[in-house]
């Protein structure tokens, strides 16, 4: 099945999936974010007051949460336009 | 830069009269929309010397600079007396505004940082979101924003040894036990690291999006693109530049105060 393939084309085949399987790392800062969406939510419902204050915390913390989708974002542009991989041929 | 392009700006600008009626805000809009496609014929004649992002990055920060100097000398000539004048009354409300952030996330003696926030918050603004006039983001070049926060590194680190003294900064890698000195010396090195892939990953994951969109889309980009380009240039690129600017403080602060 493999006789066909060049080696070229199997690497960029494989990066390709890689950086997909890098994106699933999307899904933990989803919920990190969610998480502090919701007690942001939950304090603002306690006291509107400190609306911004809450707000800028949350934010802050949640891109601090962000960290690690954007590792996972920067691998797979990596692997889809950079190419390393094609490099060790 | 083609007849496409221009075409699109001509017809911004008559879309933007049509919704206000305002022929103020209508030639605005084509002035803005037109210097996007100065700035961009001029970044492809420059390509083949320097990289096109750093191209508009100087021209960002020049176009600045010459705002600066020429409010400046406005602003010297207004009179004390009466009624502020439009322009004093807005540049009040950002001094005022980045005083009160700093003052409340770095504390009263760090004042002195202001004019520095101020001038990182503006240019990360402007270069966010200046997608949405068709000019490429300097902030989609890895190099823009790791500069960007090497400056905060190193300022971070020159003022934990200018207030803790070299044996005291050099003390805290070994709190609270000498083993985790490594540890302490990553998590160090990790900040600007960090800080500038959130930037870059934000604004190149928005531009490269755009651009499958409008690969997949065709002609029908037009009418879905505006959308988008509210969330990934505006809202992403604003909530970003605040969110550096935010960490830069928060990481001067630290190093500081400790």
């Amino acid at each position: 099945m493999l006789q066909g393939i060049s080696n070229e084309a199997f690497v960029l085949g494989c990066s390709a999936i890689g950086a997909g399987l890098a994106m699933i790392a999307g899904m933990g800062p989803g919920i990190g974010q969610g998480f502090a969406a919701g007690k942001g939510a939950e304090a603002v419902g306690r006291q509107p007051e400190a609306e911004g204050d809450i707000t800028r915390t949350m934010l802050l913390g949640q891109a601090v949460a962000e960290t690690t989708g954007i590792y996972s974002l920067v691998v797979a542009i990596i692997l889809l336009f950079v190419q390393p991989l094609l490099g060790a041929l | 830069m083609s007849i496409k392009f221009i075409l699109s700006v001509v017809l911004i600008a008559v879309a933007a009269f049509y919704m206000v009626k305002n022929v103020k805000l209508a030639i605005i809009t084509f002035c803005v929309a037109a210097l996007g496609a100065i700035v961009n014929y001029a970044g492809g004649l420059v390509s083949s010397f320097i990289p096109v992002t750093i191209f508009n990055a100087v021209v960002i920060a020049l176009g600045l600079v010459g705002f600066a100097y020429y409010f400046n000398g406005k602003l010297k000539e207004e009179s004390i007396e009466g009624q502020p004048s439009n322009l004093l009354t807005l540049v009040e409300f950002f001094t005022e505004t980045v005083n009160g952030l700093v003052v409340s996330t770095m504390g009263e003696k760090n004042l002195m940082f202001a004019p520095y926030i101020f001038t990182l918050f503006i240019f990360l603004i402007i270069s966010n979101i200046v997608g949405v006039i068709g000019v490429s983001s300097p902030t989609a070049n890895y190099s823009v924003t790791l500069s960007l926060a090497l400056i905060t590194f190193v300022t971070s680190q020159y003022f934990g040894i200018k207030t803790a003294g070299i044996g005291g900064y050099l003390k805290g890698f070994f709190q609270p036990i000498p083993l985790l000195a490594p540890l302490n010396i990553i998590g160090e090195i990790a900040n600007p690291v960090s800080l500038s892939f959130r930037l870059f990953g934000n604004i190149l994951s928005g531009g490269l999006i755009m651009t499958l969109i409008a690969t997949a889309f065709g002609t029908l980009t037009a009418a879905i693109a505006p959308a988008l380009n509210i969330y990934f240039d505006l809202f992403s690129g604003i909530l970003q530049a605040f969110i550096f600017t935010m960490l830069t403080m928060v990481f001067i602060a630290g190093s500081i105060n400790d």
